[in-house]
């Protein structure tokens, strides 16, 4: 646990070391929100309502979305690769610490960090801006609880894609169309709800739609009661079952690595 | 060739993230110096003391604060496109070629980029590929090539343009004896033959002694030794260490002719000048020698002697 | 000037064959990039999916808007997109061997940052622009085919230019290069809306400070034949060509003071 907690030290610390890049990321963030708000709210020109959101929900939805972009850390991730790619994955694998933990716990530092820098300060210029919607106290606990789950899903997804380049020595492609596949899939380019029944109800099954569209969900009071435990539970339940998946991935790579020597 | 007048170099540099202290910093400060045609000069210090700020300078890719230079007969700063056609420039860790490209692909862009007319290209890349046996891997990407191999394609990429100057940043660095003594040999080559005024900045004293005819030290940004190899041994490189390990540690030991610099347990550093052996005699006699290695002073050793004694020697400046 | 388009074919020539090298790995992220800028035009359907209009904009004019952006990007992109590196080249002093050669440096980097898998894109932009044009119903006209024509060129002086004062910053910070983003990326998912659904604040300074307008709502307009939305003079929607060359000036008159910036200071 202590050892866990210095893990996820340095991946705070890794962030902080560029205050610049923060600056520029959230500057980016906040104009990306500013279109995506005027884009939607001219679809609620002609509607009032769409898939149960009304303007101010999906106003809401873009600026909190913007601000977990780097929370749950949305875009291309490559530093597993990388190591796997340069070879220091096997001084990783030697170490009495397995690799998925440790990257669990500088990501679980990472996203903090980014929560406070990369996400609050598009978030309350767009709350100046536009109207937006506020949790209950509860939703308010909900949520965090949510994205905090959305972080490990997010990262265990991560950790999956980039273990392919233990098999393919070109993983830029991989890892490209997989990050194209969860903007997509987790509502991060448009709300899932303003998508076909069928494939809105996809994406909230995998494991995408419990990235960015559940957390949201919660926060904006779409989910109450057992509805709220339940899609709670599916992320818990993604959580777990995608660090098993890495961990099964990982222990077939180490005896690869073994065998072959890398 | 090379006219440098009380040249200085200021920096601003700011420190502290939120709080940004202005500070400045005088890398290059006050030197002047002359350079004739067909000239080979060492330029040397330790890091950080100017050395590549006055490079950046002479090929105009730093302006100067203040002071005047001329290269060629030109203000680097000011006709940076026209001087670049007539300087070569290597700088030891940059690549300059292109990576993913064979070495012949690499020249032949240069020769456009350089606007070098197809016959004289093809003269200069002739005699370069004889002198520094480019044929073997000439068709290679430069990825492939080991440091020795990238290197000679490197020299010959600030040469075909048949620059009358060249500068080079730390030129053997990494090499191995073999590879060294190829550039040595073609760089004496260039200047005796091709009268090519050249200027290496350098860490090994191999090069200096084996090339040059005259050297600069520069440090602190200022110049601190402008003049020949032999005077400069003669005054500061004349000691030599030896380093001795003994059966126990001991005290350090009382040896006529030597001076205890340092003791680790049972070894100890003793400077000296003159003999060697007779040095060890005495010292076999005070103590139970195991081991024994004599030390050449390095460069790096030579400039910190410098920069200690009192008599700094700038006045030697020959402008 | 014939001498500077030579030499920028030979460099661009030898990127692509060194980017030919890696086959699989040029295959691959070819195929990444063309269903990345894919997922933008999955969202312009999955807005239309939900209403009928735009403002006044259906979708086949949306989908011709976000034809001529991504096309007009993505060329740009792979023309120079590699200025996103530029930072690490200051950083790791490699902008100085630039210094030392006897060209300009703004040419040379932009003759050094060529990247042909950004194909991709151009081609996804290309096959949107083909749909779009077969669905809508346009009077062409001469006129209307040369402002559709020189749209393009200008949209991509437009682009990077954008790029190139992105850029710059690095001559002063090396870790902001993320700002250039809002404008590029930003820029190029604002321009594939109409900007009549924009508020006015965010139109002024990304559709005429930062000349998004001219990149191709205005050619759009004319060459839809549509009324603009937004009442402004129509001479605008031939102001392309003029904007693109005002900005490109723009764009090298800050390189220029970038660079002996970087000169003076720097290093």
């Amino acid at each position: 646990m202590r050892l866990d907690w210095e893990i996820a030290k340095r991946g705070w610390r890794r962030y902080a070391a560029y205050p610049w890049a923060t600056v520029a990321g959230a500057f980016t963030n906040t104009i990306f929100g500013f279109l995506l708000a005027y884009i939607l709210l001219a679809v609620y020109r002609s509607r009032t309502d769409v898939g149960g959101f009304d303007a101010a929900d999906a106003v809401t939805y873009v600026w909190l979305s913007q601000s977990m972009i780097m929370t749950v850390y949305i875009f291309s991730w490559w530093e597993l690769a990388w190591r796997i790619r340069d070879g220091s994955i096997t001084t990783d694998l030697l170490r009495p610490l397995n690799p998925q933990r440790y990257w669990l716990a500088f990501d679980l530092g990472r996203a903090p960090y980014h929560f406070l820098f990369r996400g609050l300060p598009p978030f309350v210029l767009g709350a100046l801006v536009f109207e937006l919607r506020y949790p209950s106290p509860l939703d308010a606990l909900a949520f965090v609880l949510s994205l905090t789950l959305a972080v490990v899903v997010s990262f265990g997804f991560r950790f999956i894609y980039n273990s392919v380049a233990f098999w393919l020595l070109d993983f830029r492609g991989v890892v490209t169309l997989a990050t194209t596949v969860v903007v997509f899939f987790s509502g991060m380019a448009i709300p899932l709800r303003f998508m076909p029944t069928a494939l809105r109800d996809l994406c909230y099954a995998l494991p995408f739609g419990s990235v960015i569209q559940t957390p949201v969900d919660i926060w904006l009071g779409k989910r109450e009661g057992a509805a709220l435990l339940g899609v709670l539970a599916l992320q818990l339940f993604w959580a777990v079952a995608l660090l098993a998946i890495g961990q099964l991935v990982l222990r077939r790579a180490t005896r690869k690595v073994v065998v072959q020597g890398g | 060739m090379i006219e440098v007048e009380d040249l200085r170099k200021e920096f601003v540099v700011r420190r502290g993230r939120l709080r940004r202290e202005r500070h400045v910093v005088h890398a290059v400060d006050g030197i002047s110096f002359h350079v004739d045609r067909g000239e080979l000069l060492g330029y040397l210090g330790p890091n950080g003391a100017g050395k590549s700020t006055t490079i950046k300078m002479l090929t105009g890719i730093l302006v100067p604060t203040a002071g005047r230079i001329s290269v060629a007969g030109l203000e680097p700063s000011r006709k940076r496109i026209e001087l670049a056609r007539r300087i070569g420039a290597m700088f030891g860790q940059r690549i300059q070629l292109w990576w993913d490209l064979p070495l012949r692909d690499s020249f032949d862009l240069l020769r456009h980029i350089y606007r070098i007319p197809a016959d004289r290209h093809r003269v200069n890349l002739a005699r370069f590929r004889d002198v520094l046996e480019l044929d073997p891997f000439l068709d290679t990407p430069v990825r492939q090539l080991s440091l020795g191999q990238r290197i000679r394609g490197e020299l010959t990429a600030a040469m075909l343009h048949s620059p009358e100057l060249l500068f080079l940043d730390e030129p053997t660095i990494g090499l191995d004896v073999v590879a060294k003594q190829r550039v040595r040999d073609f760089l004496v080559e260039i200047n005796r033959e091709d009268g090519v005024t050249v200027m290496l900045t350098t860490h090994d004293l191999g090069d200096i002694e084996r090339l040059c005819n005259r050297l600069l030290v520069i440090d602190h940004g200022t110049l601190i030794w402008d003049g020949g190899i032999p005077e400069l041994k003669e005054r500061y490189g004349g000691e030599r260490t030896l380093v001795i390990d003994l059966e126990e540690p001991a005290p350090p030991l009382e040896v006529e002719g030597a001076v205890v610099e340092r003791v680790d347990g049972p070894r100890q550093w003793l400077r000296f000048r003159g003999s060697a052996s007779e040095l060890t005699a005495r010292v076999a006699r005070a103590a139970r020698l195991v081991d024994l290695q004599v030390a050449e002073p390095d460069i790096e050793e030579i400039v910190r002697r410098i920069y200690a004694s009192p008599e700094k020697v700038s006045d030697t400046n020959g402008v | 000037m014939v001498d500077a388009v030579l030499v920028w074919r030979r460099l661009v020539g030898a990127q692509i064959r060194s980017q030919l090298q890696y086959r699989l790995s040029f295959a691959l992220d070819a195929f990444g990039s063309f269903w990345i800028s894919f997922i933008d035009f999955l969202v312009v359907l999955v807005i239309f999916r939900n209403v009928s209009r735009l403002n006044a904009w259906n979708v086949h004019e949306v989908a011709f808007l976000y034809a001529l952006s991504s096309i007009t990007f993505a060329v740009t992109d792979m023309l120079i997109g590699q200025l996103d590196q530029f930072p690490q080249k200051i950083r790791d002093g490699n902008f100085d061997i630039l210094l030392v050669r006897p060209r300009g440096t703004l040419f040379q980097v932009i003759a050094g940052d060529f990247a042909l898998r950004r194909i991709a894109r151009v081609l996804q932009g290309s096959i949107v622009l083909a749909y779009a044009l077969s669905t809508l119903t346009i009077h062409w006209t001469e006129l209307r085919v040369l402002v559709l024509l020189v749209s393009i060129p200008s949209a991509v002086v437009i682009f990077s230019s954008i790029w190139v004062v992105g850029a710059c910053v690095a001559f002063w910070t090396t870790d902001g290069g993320e700002f250039t983003n809002a404008f590029t990326y930003g820029g190029t998912a604002m321009a594939q809306y109409p900007f009549d659904i924009y508020a006015t604040w965010l139109r002024r300074l990304l559709g005429f400070v930062i000349p998004l307008a001219f990149v191709c709502y205005f050619p759009a307009l004319y060459v839809l034949g549509k009324p603009d939305p937004l009442g402004l003079p129509r001479f605008l929607e031939f102001c392309s060509p003029a904007v693109a060359v005002a900005s490109a000036a723009v764009a090298g008159l800050v390189w220029r003071f970038a660079v002996r910036h970087y000169r003076s200071a720097g290093g």
